[in-house]
């Protein structure tokens, strides 16, 4: 099966396409690949509790990795500490990682 | 073997008066005639390039005419016929109140469940 | 160490509208800083961020000179990361779209950038390890 990486940059509030891109990983991981979901710039929002989190939520019942790049939650006043369980701090070199690891890497 | 690489696009009219063209897809055309292998994916806003008849002529500045305006539908027919598949997403058109019958010919359906086919089957995914 | 990679990214934002550019100038560090072979495929606006006559200045909104101000700039980030590269073993092919660099006027690049066409894309995209595009929205 394949691995994914898909990092989400856009605030759900702000573009309704978000949460298809929700779907498509939790799609992807359904189908028995291995997806990661890194979110970054305002994607990291919906993890400060709100009305978007369970959103997030239901992508990591589905068996995909959550991540949150720490400069933004940390650009943004995101408690690390407060984070959902379902949701991790990680360094940006994640995607890196990943490219090196030969993952296809999509940026939404 | 030509790696197989989906393009993704999904964000429309934004500088297509500017470019006369829409970049991704002027991209995608000129990649695939320097012997790149390539598929297209509109989805979101972008479904609506496929609408036939879509007019982007008669902006002047000054008095002076613009004299190529864009047809983004007439590209993606001219890029149809050099060999690249190009795919929408099905709910996206729905959902934006287009159907089948207001799209230029050639264009295939996918449901919004399965993009990640398309995606499995591909060695690249380019979000544009 | 990890074993070293060719990978290859493109981008399309302009400097200074959008937070993408810093995310995309983060990624190029870490690759670089890795010592990998990485080739940037600037397309549309992005082939600004390589433009040699970005010019600093004071912001009296601050209470900051030129100096004290010391204003970021996209031009300076490249350099940087270009310079980060070859200390670390590795190094960048940065292209800039010529037919974007054409119409915006940036045709001044800095050093160790260089002008290229969709065609350097392809050929780098099918040659690496890895790619990933970073696209721009409307």
């Amino acid at each position: 099966m394949a691995k994914y990486l898909l990092i989400e940059s856009r605030d759900p509030f702000e573009s309704n396409d978000v949460e298809n891109h929700y779907a498509l990983a939790s799609s992807l991981a359904k189908d028995g690949d291995t997806v990661t979901l890194l979110l970054v710039q305002n994607g990291v929002l919906p993890a400060r509790k709100s009305a978007r989190t369970e959103a997030l939520e239901k992508v990591a019942k589905a068996g995909v990795e959550i991540l949150a790049d720490e400069f933004s939650l940390r650009e943004r006043g995101i408690d690390a500490a407060r984070l959902p369980a379902s949701v991790k701090k990680a360094a940006l070199d994640v995607v890196i990682d990943h490219l090196e690891d030969g993952r296809k890497v999509v940026w939404y | 073997m030509a790696k197989k690489i989906l393009t993704l696009i999904d964000s429309a009219y934004r500088c297509t008066v500017e470019e006369q063209d829409e970049p991704a897809v002027w991209i995608t055309e000129v990649m695939k005639g320097a012997g790149g292998d390539f598929t297209l994916l509109l989805q979101g806003n972008a479904v609506g390039y496929l609408v036939r008849g879509q007019d982007g002529s008669g902006l002047s500045f000054g008095g002076v005419k613009l004299t190529h305006p864009v047809s983004v539908d007439r590209d993606l027919t001219q890029i149809m016929g050099k060999g690249v598949e190009v795919y929408f997403v099905q709910d996206d058109a729905e959902e934006r109140g287009l159907e089948s019958s207001d799209f230029i010919a050639g264009a295939k359906p996918v449901s919004r469940a399965g993009v990640a086919k398309l995606f499995a089957s591909h060695d690249l995914v380019w979000h544009w | 160490m990890a074993t070293k990679k060719k990978l290859t990214f493109a981008l399309m934002d302009p400097p200074f509208e959008n937070a993408r550019t810093v995310t995309t100038m983060r990624l190029i560090d870490i690759a670089a800083r890795r010592g990998h072979e990485i080739i940037v495929f600037a397309y549309e606006g992005a082939v600004g961020h390589a433009f040699a006559k970005q010019a600093k200045h004071a912001n009296a909104a601050h209470g900051h000179d030129l100096a004290q101000e010391d204003h970021p700039l996209a031009r300076e980030w490249v350099a940087n990361i270009l310079a980060a590269s070859q200390a670390a073993g590795g190094k960048i092919d940065w292209i800039n779209c010529g037919l974007c660099v054409d119409e915006r006027g940036v045709g001044e690049f800095i050093h160790g950038t260089r002008r290229g066409s969709p065609a350097d894309l392809l050929k780098a995209a099918e040659g690496s390890d890895n790619s990933l595009v970073i696209g721009t929205r409307g």
